[in-house]
Parts: C-alpha cells; structure tokens; sequence
C-alpha cells in the first residue's frame, strides 16, 4: 500500500509571542496508507483535534508539513484549497454547522463550492445522503425539523458528497444513544468499503475504535505514544491506562484473567475474539 | 482570531483601586468626566492628568495597557486633531491653500487629543480593575432608586451578566462554525463585497440557531433553579462601602469644583 | 422510607408542530422512586426518559394523573418554588445551564433566588463546592473549564439548592471518559454520603450498573425495572429495545449458549473475571 499522507516533524504553537502561549502539537512524524481506518485516540487536551485540523489546511503548521499524495498542501494557494475537498473533515456535532432552507441545499454546499454542475451536483447529493443513512423522503425537509441523529447524518453527507479520497470524523457517535451510534457505525464502515476511502476516526470510545480501525494512533500531550494494529496498542494496556485512556472492557476483563493465571492473550479486545479463546479453555479443561 | 478581541478586559488584582467598592469607581468615573469636559486651559487639565496618572500608579495598571486602548482610536483622535487645527479661527499663524493654522486652532487640537486620550484612559482603568460581574452589580445598585419608576433595574443587569457569560462562548462556537464551513471549501475571503457578505450566511445561520438553543435551554435551567425575577433576590457579595469610599468620593467632588474654579481663569 | 417522587396514571403529549398531530407521550404511566435511592433510567431516544424527568420538578405539568414530589402536587403552583428548590435538575449541556463568569457566582445562584441571607449563602457556595472538588476553582471564569469541571459546577450550583433528589438528564453525554467518571462518582457520594436521592438518566451501561435501581423505558412505558443484576441478565429484552448489554453479560451469555451454566449477573469486570477463571482454571 501506497502512503497517503504524510505527517513530518508537525508541529503547532497556540497564542505565539502572548502569556497564553502553548504547544499543541510536538513534532510528529507518521504516515496514513492509503484505503485504511485509523483510530485516533487520546484524552482531552493530547492534540487530537489540532492534529486533524492540520490534514485539510485548516490550521498552517508552526514547523513541519503535511503531505497529501507526495505533494505539500502549502506548496501554493490552489493546492491548499484542494486539500480542503481532498480531506473531508467532519467535525465533533456537526450538526450545528447546517443551515440551508432544505436537506438536499445543505449537502449540496460542499460539491457547490467545489463548481460542479448541476447534474454532478445532484448525482452527489443523492448518493452521499444514501450513504450517510438520510431519509429520501427528508431531503426537501428543513434540516431543522428533523431528529438530532437526522441532522447529524445529514452534516455527514455534506462533507462525504465532496467525495473526498480521505474522510476525517471527530467523535461521530458523541452524545448519540447506543442504537444509533451503531447504526452510525455500520453506516461509516460500509461507505469505507464501498468507496474505498481513507478514514480517519477520533474517538473517546475504545471500543467503537477497536472493533473498526485496522491501525490506531495513540496521541499524549502533544506527542505520538504509540502507532499499530489494536492487538498491538492494547497489548500495552498499562500504558494506556497511566496516559488517561481507558481500554475495552474485553481487554481489562482479559489482563484481569491472565493475572489470575489463565493462558488468555491479553490484547484481545472483540467479544467473539474472547469467546474463541473461552471456549478453547474449557474445551482444554 | 475572533479569540483575540477583548472586551472590557479585567486585570484582577488586589490594589487599593481594585478593592473600591464598584458604585465608587462608577461614580468617581462619572465625576471624571464631567470635570473632563468641564476643564479650560492648561492647570485644570494639568489636575486631571495627576489624578490619572496617581490612579494608574495606584492600581498597578502598566501604563502598556491603557495606551494599547487607545490603538484603535488613533484614527479619530488624528482626524480630529486634524480638523480642529485648520478650521479654528483666529490669529493666522501659517497659511497656504484654503488652510488656516491659528494659534486658537493648535490649542484647540491639543486640548481635544488631551481630553479624549484622557477619557478613554479613564474609563479604561475602570474596566481593567473592576471585574464585570461587580460592575454590573454596582450599576444595578446605582439604578436601584429607578425602580419606583418601573424601570427594569434587574433585568437589564442580569442581560448584562448573562451576555457577559455567553459572549467568550459564542466566540469559540463562531470559531467553530467557521473552520467547519471552510472544510466544506466555503471561501471567505475573495470576491466583491456582496460575495462576501454571501458568505456570512453560512456562519450566521447556524450561530443564530445555537444562540437561540441555548437561550432556551438556559431559561429553562434557570427556571429550575428557582429563578423568579428579581423580587426577593439576596446577594452572594453584598456592596458595602468603606472608609476609602467616603474619601475617594469627597477627592472625586473636590476635583470637579477645582475644575469649576479654574473655569473662570487663563490659566 | 418514604417516596420521593410519585408519578401515577401520567399522561402527556407534546403539542403539535407545524399543525401537525399531537405527539404523545405518557398514556398511563406509574412509577415510585423511593426516598434516598439511586436510580437510573435507561431507554433510547424518545423513550420518554427526558420528559419524565421534567415532569419531577413542574417544568412539564401531567395532563392527565399526577406527580407528587415529597407530598407535594407539581400542579400546585404555591409550591412551585419549594418543589423546585427540593428535587433539583442538572441537564446535558453545562455550557447551557451556566448564568454567571464566575464559578462561586454560578454556585450561588440559586441560593440568590431563594432570598437566602449573604454569610448563608457563602457558606452554602463553599460547601456544594468542596463536595463536589471545585473548591480551588472557585474564582475562575466558567468557559476555561473543562466539560467535567463544568457539570460539578454545574452540580453544585443545585446542591446549593439543599435539595432532597436530584434529577440528572444525561450529564455525561457530552462528556470525555475522564469528565464520566468524575461526575459519576460526584453523584455516587451525594447519594452514599448526603443522602440525596438520585436519579440518573443515561445511556451508558457502565454508569447504570452503579445505581441500586435500574428502569428501562420503551415508548413511554416502563419495560423492565429492578436491580442492576436483575435488568442487565435479562439480555434479549435489553437487545430488542435497542439497548447495549455490557461485554461481560455478552460474554457469560454466549458461554451459557455453548453449554456453560455461569451466572449472568456478574457484572463488574472482577466478578465476570473471577467466574470465568473458578469454572475454566485447570
């Protein structure tokens, strides 16, 4: 797999030159192969939310740069512009950006700021209302009669209908009941594949990631803490636990029952990946 | 960006100024004032300028600060300098086109830039040691007699405190909305004037929604705390004026007849 | 002990929207929450679980039935106050229950409206503050906070109140895990160590499983009500209302399936720990 971004020795100072003056984001380097799903994980305050506002442009960095393609995003002004269509980010309650008279206006906006004709326009529209689960019968709605998980799908959509090659989520599921956050899920799982675009997910959530991601970045104070597969990040679940994080009740009943002494694996982190091995337990017993 | 605009900053501290009663630095401000636009001639301002500047030193205040207020409105202390040097009559001094500088004009133009950098001055040294929340009690305990009358003291005081609250909120949510609009490849900033007032709508929109949500639920959380109008209200800070009140208000009062005075001579 | 709030034959409907039908809510609901118990309130969006808890302090008045809190009617409108000031409400977004740029302000705000003297209400603000671990922020400005430090504010500024219950409408939605925890265990105290009956309402499991009382709602009506232990066995119940069941449920659950007789009610993560490891050590 080909790299398709590239993050290279990052770096973002807040506030320069005043007494409010901080670092957000402390020299990073890392890549992000081109058609995978990395988790990215941290607590409040790690860097998580400058770090994803550097990958479109919307934040230029203090030292370091960001590669989409091979290529800098601040190499010149056009190019920098298209890593905002390039990079589609949807932020934390997104929902409350809406604001066009109808569902189908406000999801058009993105692919209008893009200059695609109508027809494209439309084609766009309908398919990335599909995708994100918005209702046909709504899209001549007001997004402002609809239900908060309506909205925030329909926010979805403005952003997937740029067609981005890299899809950025910034807690997709926060303040959503259980049924719906798995709906959501499902949703953003099965546009990944049947598009094959790069996505990103930030979440507080271990186990929405863990169960998603094929890689997850580990984000502390400002610094990577760790990069890998799930099995390899909640194999260091001390770790994690002294950064702030919390791991997957799997995982925690797993680390539980090796300190017990049974020959369990530790960085299991999926229910099925559990009873595989519980199974082979008392098979063996 | 929109983080660094300031609005009635406080410096906390706990100064002789800082710890006045806020009704006192609201009225010694009213005070300074009047005497400022009362003021003739060179003593008389001579007097406000030591009364300001012994004020600063009091407060700690580094003068830094105030003369950064007084940034902004260095266009209009130019212009009106500027102004009142060439359309002054008078003894001519300079003359050259349809322009006219007379000695009149050059007083003029220095007195007005002394009294409106004095102004400003003042009233920010107001802002810089009085938190907002005591200023907004001060003003509501000021205005109390005008609610014999029916004028809606505490209302207007509570808008002033909740809008006070709100403002550094909605601050970060424009922040917000804006970056989430630009992610969608929303352009602010090319395009004629109506291009871009366009794109305001996008930001304004759902500013407006939120600020209405939030308005809402607000009322309803304050309604449950037990929020009921002003009738009956206790106070968590009581206003209590000291000694230093009595003294700093009868310096305020002697300041304004000194200014009167001193009207009546070239001085 | 007696209950704390008394909700019988509730019936409500939201008016209609845009000359749309009314859409109802409660037809006949009953449902007792006893003095000093900590009960949480689960279901998912719609279930209902908001409007009942605005129906514990007047907000919403029944149209049909009554809700009576500690004896008083919620439609006795000479008692609105008393009835506010005894069960009081913290809401989801902190940001959005906050009235003053200062914390101890915030606090005392409550105690302000009551008309309660100046040196009580120092004391009052002090207290609700060292309850619930803000005490050293007390001068600071609100929005610099972060979600978690706003909602024990937020907490505070009705444990002011000396409130009897309080109702909490999912206070960790939007919340980090860290900030969850916090509030969480802030809320356990008030109700182990002051005695203030709680009620919880919330999405999340893990929270739910903390409480002495679990009441699941399903369209305005009251699926299943018991013990943590009691609700959270029940896993096919739990899955058709759209509910989570907790990874450990999930997994004894699954054993059974396969053969094993486990118990399901072992919750916590060190009781489902010690099950598995007593049953497959060898």
């Amino acid at each position: 797999m080909a790299a398709i971004i590239e993050v290279r020795d990052l770096c973002h100072t807040y506030s320069v030159g005043t007494p409010f003056e901080h670092d957000a984001i402390k020299h990073m380097d890392f890549t992000v192969e081109k058609g995978e799903f990395l988790g990215v994980i941290g607590h409040t305050g790690s860097g998580k939310s400058t770090l994803i506002q550097h990958l479109n442009g919307l934040l230029k960095p203090t030292c370091g740069d960001v590669l989409l393609g091979g290529e800098s995003i601040w190499k010149d002004k056009q190019t920098t512009r298209r890593a905002r269509f390039r990079v589609g980010l949807v932020f934390q309650y997104p929902e409350y950006q809406l604001f066009e008279d109808t569902v189908f206006e406000d999801i058009a906006f993105g692919p209008k700021n893009m200059g695609l004709d109508a027809a494209q326009v439309k084609q766009r529209v309908l398919r990335a209302a599909e995708f994100a689960g918005v209702k046909a019968s709504s899209l001549e709605k007001s997004p402002f009669d609809l239900s908060g998980g309506q909205k925030r799908r329909v926010a979805i959509a403005g952003v997937i209908a740029m067609e981005p090659e890299i899809v950025i989520f910034d807690e997709p599921t926060a303040g959503l009941d259980p049924a719906a956050r798995a709906s959501l899920l499902d949703n953003i799982s099965t546009y990944q594949k049947a598009t094959g675009a790069t996505v990103l997910m930030v979440s507080h959530s271990m186990d929405d990631v863990a169960v998603m991601a094929d890689r997850l970045l580990v984000l502390n104070e400002g610094q990577i803490e760790m990069l890998g597969t799930p099995a390899q990040i909640f194999a260091k679940a001390e770790r994690l636990q002294s950064i702030g994080l919390t791991v997957p009740q799997v995982t925690s009943l797993f680390l539980r029952l090796k300190e017990l002494g049974l020959p369990v694996d530790p960085a299991t982190y999926t229910v099925d990946a559990a009873l595989k091995q519980l199974l082979r337990l008392k098979g063996g017993a | 960006m929109l983080k660094d605009i300031t609005l009635g900053q406080y410096f906390p501290g706990n100064t002789i100024v800082h710890r006045l009663d806020p009704r006192t630095k609201l009225l010694m401000t009213l005070l300074y004032i009047v005497a400022l636009f009362l003021c003739k001639w060179f003593v008389s301002y001579g007097l406000m300028l030591v009364f300001l500047i012994t004020a600063v030193a009091l407060s700690r205040i580094r003068p830094k600060a105030l003369f950064k207020g007084l940034k902004p409105l260095l266009v209009i202390i130019v212009f009106t300098a500027v102004i009142n040097l060439f359309y002054t009559d008078g003894r001519v001094l300079a003359e050259f086109w349809i322009f006219k500088i007379t000695v009149e004009g050059i007083q003029n133009a220095f007195f007005l830039v002394l009294r409106i950098m004095l102004l400003v001055m003042g009233t920010f040294l107001l802002t810089y040691t009085t938190s907002p929340i005591a200023l907004t009690d001060g003003l509501e305990s000021l205005l109390s007699p005008l609610k014999k009358i029916h004028f809606p003291v505490h209302e207007l005081a509570m808008m002033m405190s909740i809008a006070l609250r709100f403002i550094p909120t909605l601050i970060e949510e424009t922040d917000k909305i804006i970056s989430a609009q630009k992610a969608r490849g929303a352009d602010f900033e090319t395009g004629n004037i109506f291009r871009r007032a366009k794109a305001l709508i996008p930001i304004l929109v759902p500013l407006f929604v939120s600020a209405f949500r939030r308005a809402d639920e607000l009322a309803t959380a304050m309604e449950c705390r037990c929020y009921h109008g002003g009738e009956g209200r206790t106070k968590l800070k009581q206003l209590h004026y000291h000694t230093r009140d009595v003294l700093c208000l009868l310096l305020g009062l002697a300041l304004l007849a000194g200014v009167i005075v001193l009207r009546h001579f070239t001085l | 002990m007696g209950n704390a709030i008394s909700v019988q034959d509730l019936h409500f409907s939201y008016p209609p929207q845009n000359g749309g039908a009314p859409y109802p809510v409660f037809d006949g609901l009953d449902v007792n929450i006893e003095e000093g118990s900590f009960v949480a309130v689960l279901g998912h969006n719609g279930s209902g679980k908001s409007t009942l808890a605005k129906h514990c302090n007047a907000i919403l008045l029944p149209e049909g039935g009554s809700v009576q809190v500690f004896g008083m009617d919620t439609a006795d409108e000479a008692q609105l106050l008393e009835i506010r000031r005894t069960v009081g409400m913290v809401f989801q977004n902190p940001d959005n229950q906050m009235v003053a740029n200062v914390v101890e302000e915030d606090v005392a705000f409550a105690p302000e409206n009551l008309g309660v003297p100046s040196e009580e209400i120092r004391k009052r603000v002090d207290d609700a503050l060292k309850t619930v671990g803000m005490y050293d922020y007390r001068s600071h400005a609100p929005h610099l906070l972060s979600g978690g430090q706003k909602q024990r504010i937020a907490i505070a500024g009705v444990i002011a109140m000396q409130p009897r219950c309080i109702v909490l409408d999912e206070p960790t939605a939007m919340l980090d895990p860290h900030g969850r925890e916090d509030v969480i265990r802030t809320i356990e105290t008030l109700n182990r160590e002051n005695g203030i009956t709680v009620v919880l309402i919330t999405h999340h499991m893990t929270e739910a499983i903390r409480a002495d009382r679990v009441i699941v709602m399903q369209e305005g009506r009251i699926l299943t009500d018991g013990t943590p232990k009691e609700v959270f066995t029940q896993v096919e119940l739990l899955r058709s209302a759209g509910l989570e069941v907790p990874a450990t449920t999930q997994i004894i659950y699954e054993l059974n399936k396969a053969g094993l007789s486990l118990p399901l009610d072992a919750l916590s993560t060190e009781e489902c720990a010690h099950v598995l490891y007593e049953t497959l050590k060898t």
